[in-house]
């Protein structure tokens, strides 16, 4: 979806996210930006319904009004000039956020090749506009419904079999495909980007819930983040934090739901 | 002779009903009770209260419109110098500033001079300034709501200047509005003196991360403002780095405060969740730790632990907080300091390991400073542990501005006027000076303000 936005969209970067209130009993929740147009003073989130909020703003329609907007946040993604060839991973809502820094990495003068994880070919989003920027493109899906049957770790393990000289990985997805793309990477000594989408409140640096360890020491996804060096994620900590609210996440779905 | 009259004693609500409610504990004097107390007052030729207020409001002055039932005269007083008595005469730690030097305090009746503040603030009929409109006055940017950028907001608006104030969050007040527990401070009372700002000119812009939306450079050279003060806070949670901190229900007080006081968490419709949780440890000894445990307590919780690593003369936490925690059942474990925390198969807390402390020789600080008892250490089953131990200055506007001087330990580096090292750019309140208290944040946008102005 589209929002009005121009101050952020003029300050937007790729790898930068935006927190958002929907209305006054609402929660603060963060969502990467996937694309900005300074033209037209937009940004563009793409949002998966997953629970309340999500499903709330899956159904405002064009013309609605949410209450609060705050952004850009986060560091920018370091996009670096003629490294070689560059993997950037998606996997499901992961592969909108992963647009604009594929795009940055091509223009700096690298080759891409791009591999988009998806459950089935209906939830694979941007196959296009990938396809069109990559220097290769590899689709796997879970059920083979388009692309190759399997996960986008097995298309990075047949990049590595076939000796691809892979300078880095971006990989954007699922925590748990982040994890095992990961766990690949680790083995080969690739140096792995991960955007990661920790629970927040503020998204300011002030409370610390969206805190991580990075090489044993603590670090805040808002400020410090969200892309780390994957290498040195304890996502096992996240995951497991990403599950405290998980009853009262579903309670407020719920409740949603019945109207 | 006649009788001496008494300090008025606060009107409260009872411990074991007020920990299940959200509902301020205090509730104000009546204008009898005003009256009797203003009626103490001596109006001492040189009032000591005066000088112990880092605003210096004209505490003898109020007093005796106060004492003559002119209650919108002393209002009109107290607003010549300070432009949130509402909020001051609530959380101002007195005991230690203008009560402090009241000359009655020697015999343990200091004149309840907040209490009367607040009576005055809270009946006062809410006003607007219309501040003196110049053509083609200076612009003048303020980044942060918190009490100091409202000071300093307030000062420069009502000396004609074009005002903005920038808020990274939603909703206006800093740690008045995410920080301050309801049942200390009503966000109602917040809300009613940061209108009364808004209805005078102060212009406010929330969801404005200075740093990210604009830098500072921006502001002073494409933005048109002539001038900067920059009022940010130090809320960047410190935690203590032992193992088991990253457990789910191991929260900063910051992060357990914003659920319940900027989300409203406590209520049953707010989306933003929080537990319900039944054994808690809050580890500190400041007010912040006692706002967590009194929030938890009220939260439904059994027990509320509050560990602490010195010994109660070295709390940092105004008596009578300390005390309200107490009466309303939060239990002290004083001298103790976790070590560890360990968590059940899912990963949720169930226990804090702590380690007895006694006192050593006084530390730099200049308080006897903690050592661990070997061999002391025991488990404490908790299902929630809150982290109070301190604030860090947040590093985004400085990561963002290269030419603004900062300390070791990330705080902004001011003169005594608030000046920094960059020109037109000024700083105040916890993010110049570490985490300190609402009152001298406040004077520090005073100070800044009065320095603005003699450059404009």
């Amino acid at each position: 979806m589209t929002f009005s936005a121009p101050e952020i969209a003029a300050k937007h970067q790729p790898g930068q996210f935006i927190i958002l209130r929907i209305d006054a009993v609402g929660e603060r929740i963060p969502l990467t930006i996937a694309d900005s147009d300074t033209k037209d003073g937009t940004i563009t989130l793409i949002v998966q319904a997953v629970g309340k909020t999500t499903q709330q703003l899956a159904g405002l329609k064009p013309g609605d009004n949410i209450q609060d907007l705050s952004g850009p946040l986060g560091m920018p993604t370091q996009i670096e000039k003629n490294l070689g060839t560059v993997v950037v991973i998606g996997g499901g809502v992961g592969t909108a956020p992963l647009y604009p820094i594929a795009r940055g990495f091509k223009a700096a003068g690298n080759k891409i090749i791009t591999i988009l994880g998806a459950r089935n070919k209906d939830l694979l989003i941007l196959q296009k506009e990938f396809e069109d920027l990559s220097d290769e493109l590899i689709v796997m899906t879970d059920d083979g419904s388009l692309g190759t049957k399997g996960l986008v770790t097995n298309a990075l393990q047949g990049l590595i079999d076939r000796k691809e000289d892979i300078q880095k990985v971006v990989a954007i997805g699922p925590l748990i495909m982040m994890k095992f793309v990961v766990e690949l990477t680790k083995q080969h000594d690739l140096p792995t980007v991960v955007s990661l989408n920790s629970m927040m409140i503020d998204g300011t640096g002030m409370c610390g819930g969206c805190r991580l360890k990075v090489g044993g020491q603590t670090r805040f996804t808002c400020v410090h983040g969200p892309e780390f060096d994957g290498l040195q994620v304890d996502f096992d900590t996240l995951l497991r934090r990403g599950n405290t609210y998980k009853h009262e996440e579903q309670c407020r779905l719920d409740k949603f739901l019945k109207g | 002779m006649t009788e001496k009259i008494p300090r008025q004693k606060k009107n409260e609500q009872e411990p074991q009903v007020r920990n299940k409610n959200f509902t301020e504990v205090t509730q104000n004097y009546t204008a009898e009770q005003a009256k009797l107390e203003a009626g103490r007052c001596l109006s001492c030729q040189k009032p000591a209260c005066v000088s112990g207020c880092p605003v210096n409001v004209q505490i003898p002055q109020f007093i005796q419109q106060v004492k003559a039932g002119n209650f919108a005269e002393a209002y009109t007083i107290i607003k010549k110098d300070n432009y949130l008595p509402a909020i001051c005469g609530r959380v101002c730690p007195q005991e230690t500033q203008c009560e402090g030097r009241c000359v009655l305090g020697k015999t343990g009746g200091a004149v309840a001079i907040g209490n009367l503040e607040r009576f005055v603030a809270d009946n006062a009929p809410v006003e607007t300034w219309h501040a003196t409109s110049l053509q083609g006055r200076s612009k003048i940017a303020i980044i942060g709501s918190g009490p100091s950028g409202l000071t300093c907001a307030a000062e420069l608006n009502a000396a004609g200047v074009d005002v903005t104030v920038y808020e990274a969050l939603h909703e206006l007040g800093g740690v008045l509005a995410y920080g301050i527990p309801e049942f200390r401070l009503p966000k109602a009372i917040v809300r009613r003196e940061i209108n009364s700002l808004a209805q005078s000119g102060v212009k406010f812009e929330t969801n404005m991360v200075i740093g990210k939306i604009f830098t500072i450079a921006e502001l002073l050279q494409e933005k048109g403002f002539s001038a900067v003060y920059i009022a940010s806070g130090a809320g960047f949670p410190s935690f203590m780095g032992i193992q088991g901190e990253d457990l789910n229900c191991v929260y900063s007080a910051n992060e357990y405060l914003t659920r319940i006081n900027l989300m409203k968490a406590y209520l049953p419709d707010a989306d933003t969740p929080i537990l319900r949780s039944k054994r808690v440890a809050v580890v500190g000894g400041g007010n912040v730790a006692m706002d967590a445990a009194r929030s938890a307590q009220r939260l439904g919780a059994e027990q509320v632990y509050l560990i602490y690593r010195r010994s109660r003369a070295e709390m940092p936490a105004r008596q009578e907080e300390i005390q309200h925690a107490e009466e309303e059942g939060i239990e002290f474990l004083l001298l103790h300091n976790p070590v560890a925390y360990s968590g059940d198969e899912k990963g949720f807390v169930k226990s804090a390991t702590l380690q007895k402390m006694r006192l050593g020789e006084p530390d730099a600080s200049g308080r006897r400073k903690p050592i661990p008892e070997e061999g002391s250490e025991f488990e404490l089953a908790v299902d929630a542990v809150i982290v109070a131990v301190g604030t860090q200055a947040n590093p985004i506007i400085k990561d963002t501005t290269p030419d603004l001087e900062t300390n070791k330990h990330g705080y902004i580096v001011v003169d005594e006027n608030g000046k920094t090292s960059k020109p037109g750019v000024y700083a105040g309140g916890d993010i110049a000076s570490g985490a300190a208290t609402v009152i001298l944040a406040m004077g520090a946008g005073k100070k800044a303000a009065k320095a603005i102005l003699e450059t404009i």
